[in-house]
């Protein structure tokens, strides 16, 4: 049972997406799990075959716990689990495993080696391909035919699941992840006033150009300009452990999405500061529709570095965050709203927003901070070069 | 099209966004995003809905003319 | 003297004989029953009349003698061409050939050549079972010092012959004993042959059929009907067993990028690995699906028909080979 959050203790597993002899490889769902953020589909990190189901549908076991078992290509299934289940549950007998065929090399994708070549060349990751060869390997008419599909902007709507929404349990999780933060977290506040008449006028210059359905929200430059500030003043984007400071892996923001049935989640965009804007567009659109139908994946709960809550057009002028534990930082930005404003020595109406940080004072300091909203507000006047 | 195709078309593109809408007591003339509780990506999302069903091309600079149930009905009758 | 007159494959090594026996005074024939009744499959029927008993010799039922006795008239300059009924009996003469034939020109530091040619006639088919059905030429082709050939079609037959007492090694030569009733006509423009290179029987583009012997026959059937499923096979006839001709197998498999590879000798150990593994070694990068071999079956021959047929490779075992290559389920 993987942990969902730094909050998550527990989980319940309401639906299996894969049975024993199933093959599985990193990043498939498995399973889906009811936790207090809602109905969470979990990813494999592993590959092989699927040999046992520890835990059956409807059980609740605490986060660590062995809930399947996947063998290794080849490797066959123990008689018995090795890792107890912490509660009492029937032991269903191991299926008899049909024998896994045998895999050349290592076993991360099958693939031909002409296939191989072929992708490295059109510069197409493999493990990216369903295969049609034999034995159900990526072949070279697979790379081609990827290579002829247009880069889709978001990847495939996950099936729609509004299984195990509560709104009762989500406000439990909130106070336990806020309750913690506000009793450990030394917090401290800063906040800037920033003109965003040069952003705004790209913005619908950029918008003016496209068709509807690929037209950028303001969110998503103020997103982007956060994560590429954040890769000046890393100090800002980690997690405390253990009396320390550890940055994150890469600029991976968690993005608070309030729910429609009350209570937010904050999934991950991992390496934001790497995509252009209209792949973050299209990953907002796709995490907030998740989010809110109850299909978000595992990999996108408790990989954030950082998180960025907006308010949104209709938002208040100022929000002071509370940082989500482990993360050390938690920037807002209110509504957006048009305000006197000294331009040249003179009061001009301009649209404006502010930002503000909470930051983790045991991580960093309020001129570390400072040097952040700095940074963002110098990437919100050159628009263009987000 | 039609007031009553364009009416039923908008409610059932609100109802996917904001499922707990009471939409037989909405009024014309209330701003959706008030009542209905729409953040900017709803509405966007509201927007690019409307153009994918009715192929119309709707300029952000019309967005402000959405914002309300008959106003909505008035630009796709256009 | 050929023309474009149909003749069978039996016909056209008898006139490879014939003209071996008639273009240099230094060839004879030597083998059982190869005279007076004409040769276990009839090659040689007819010859000794033409040329007498001294160039057309009956032996007695030594192989180890007679094959020996070939050696030595090749070491002091005649041109012998040895005929051993099936590949099962070759094996009496084994030692002559592995540790005389095949090493005498190396340890002699080339003072002695071997210009010998043995015939022997192998393969399954003919209801004669486990002591008379067997294809033993892989295990020749793994000897340093032979040259082994599988005449497949008519020219082979007809030709290679020549090319084969021209060289100054030991060369065998394989007819698989399906084929001698293979009627067809031979084209007046050739007049010989090369005996070292495989050949491309039929062009393809999806999978690569590699097969030698009546291999090649059943392989092209199972083209044929490849084709009919829109699957476009490229055959490849190996005809010369060692040395092998990696490069035209190599070529053929860049191309299409799949492989079944036919042979009817038994799998473990057998020269369809070999082929497979110079594959894997020289074109491994080019392969978009696994090698496939269709092998006869790991059994002692059977004397019974339908076992028989069903231990050897047939062309619908090819085709399926070749489909679920281009076409996995």
């Amino acid at each position: 049972m993987p942990a969902l959050g730094a909050d998550m203790e527990a989980g319940t597993l309401v639906e299996w997406l894969i049975k024993p002899g199933d093959k599985v490889k990193r990043g498939d769902v498995v399973a889906v799990v009811e936790t207090q953020k809602g109905a969470i589909e979990v990813e494999t990190f592993n590959e092989g075959i699927v040999s046992e189901l520890v835990v059956p549908i409807g059980t609740k076991v605490p986060v660590g716990s062995l809930i399947a078992r996947i063998g290794a290509p080849g490797e066959i299934a123990p008689e018995r689990p090795v890792a107890a289940v912490p509660q009492p549950v029937p032991q269903p007998r191991p299926t008899p495993l049909p024998a896994a065929p045998p895999r050349p090399g290592r076993a991360d994708v099958r693939i031909t080696p002409a296939a191989r070549r072929r992708a490295s060349e059109l510069g197409i990751d493999p493990a990216t391909l369903s295969g049609t060869g034999v034995d159900g390997a990526v072949s070279i008419a697979d790379v081609e035919a990827a290579a002829r599909r247009p880069a889709a902007p978001t990847a495939p709507a996950a099936p729609l699941r509004r299984i195990g929404f509560n709104a009762a349990e989500m406000r439990k999780a909130i106070a336990t992840a806020m309750g913690r933060s506000k009793r450990e977290i030394p917090h401290y506040y800063l906040s800037q006033t920033i003109d965003l008449g040069a952003a705004l006028a790209w913005l619908t210059a950029f918008n003016d150009a496209q068709p509807v359905p690929n037209r950028l929200l303001p969110a998503v430059i103020l997103l982007k300009a956060t994560a590429l500030a954040l890769r000046e003043v890393p100090q800002l984007n980690g997690t405390y452990v253990d009396g320390e400071f550890r940055p994150g892996p890469g600029i991976h923001i968690g993005w608070a999405i309030s729910l429609r049935g009350g209570g937010l989640v904050a999934p991950a965009i991992l390496d934001a500061d790497m995509r252009p804007l209209t792949e973050l567009m299209a990953m907002m659109r796709d995490l907030v529709q998740r989010a809110r139908a109850g299909g978000l994946r595992s990999s996108e709960l408790g990989s954030a570095t950082v998180t960025i809550t907006s308010l949104g057009d209709r938002g208040a002028e100022t929000v002071f965050g509370i940082i989500y534990p482990p993360q050390v930082a938690l920037i807002g930005f209110g509504g957006i709203a048009v305000r006197p404003w000294v331009v040249d020595g003179r009061v001009e109406p301009r649209p404006l927003v502010t930002v503000s940080l909470a930051g983790d004072h045991r991580a960093s300091d309020g001129h570390v901070g400072g040097l952040l909203l700095n940074a963002i507000e110098r990437l919100l006047q050159e628009p263009e070069k987000l | 099209m039609s007031d009553v195709n364009a009416r039923s078309m908008i409610v059932d593109i609100l109802g996917g966004i904001a499922p707990e809408g009471d939409f037989a007591t909405l009024s014309g003339d209330e701003d959706l995003r008030e009542v209905l509780n729409l953040d900017s990506m709803d509405f966007m999302n509201f927007i690019v809905a409307l153009h994918e069903r009715t192929g119309i091309d709707i300029p952000e600079a019309d967005y402000p003319k959405l914002r309300t149930l008959d106003g909505a009905i008035a630009y796709l009758a256009r | 003297m050929s023309g474009s007159a149909p003749v069978t494959y039996r016909e056209a090594c008898r006139q490879a004989l014939r003209d071996a026996l008639l273009s240099d005074s230094k060839t004879f024939l030597m083998g059982e029953d190869i005279g007076r009744y004409g040769g276990c499959y009839a090659v040689t029927k007819g010859l000794i009349d033409e040329f007498g008993e001294e160039r057309v010799r009956d032996t007695p039922l030594s192989e180890s003698a007679y094959v020996g006795a070939g050696i030595g008239a090749a070491l002091v300059g005649m041109r012998p061409i040895v005929e051993i009924m099936t590949v099962n009996f070759s094996l009496l003469a084994l030692d002559q050939i592995v540790n005389n034939a095949a090493t005498i020109p190396h340890m002699s530091g080339g003072q002695f050549a071997v210009p010998l040619v043995i015939r022997i006639a192998t393969g399954g088919g003919r209801r004669v079972a486990a002591q008379h059905s067997h294809s033993l030429e892989g295990w020749y082709a793994h000897i340093p010092g032979l040259r082994i050939l599988a005449p497949a079609v008519l020219e082979d037959a007809r030709y290679m012959l020549a090319a084969a007492l021209a060289d100054p090694n030991p060369v065998l030569i394989f007819e698989h004993v399906m084929l001698y009733n293979i009627e067809g006509a031979l084209d007046p423009a050739v007049t010989g042959v090369d005996i070292d290179h495989a050949k491309v029987r039929r062009q393809g583009s999806d999978v690569s059929l590699i097969a030698y012997g009546n291999g090649l026959i059943k392989a092209l059937a199972a083209a044929e009907t490849l084709a009919g499923d829109g699957i476009s096979a490229e055959v490849i006839d190996l005809r010369v067993l060692r040395p092998l001709d990696t490069v035209t197998i190599l070529a053929s498999v860049a191309k299409t990028r799949r492989c079944v590879i036919v042979d009817e000798g038994w799998k473990s150990g057998s020269l369809s690995a070999e082929i497979g593994m110079r594959i894997a070694e020289e074109g491994f990068f080019d392969l978009d699906a696994p090698l496939r071999r269709v092998c006869g079956r790991e059994v002692p021959m059977p004397y019974a028909a339908h076992l028989e047929d069903a231990a050897l490779p047939q062309p619908a075992d090819i085709a399926a080979a070749a489909r679920g290559l281009v076409r996995p389920a």
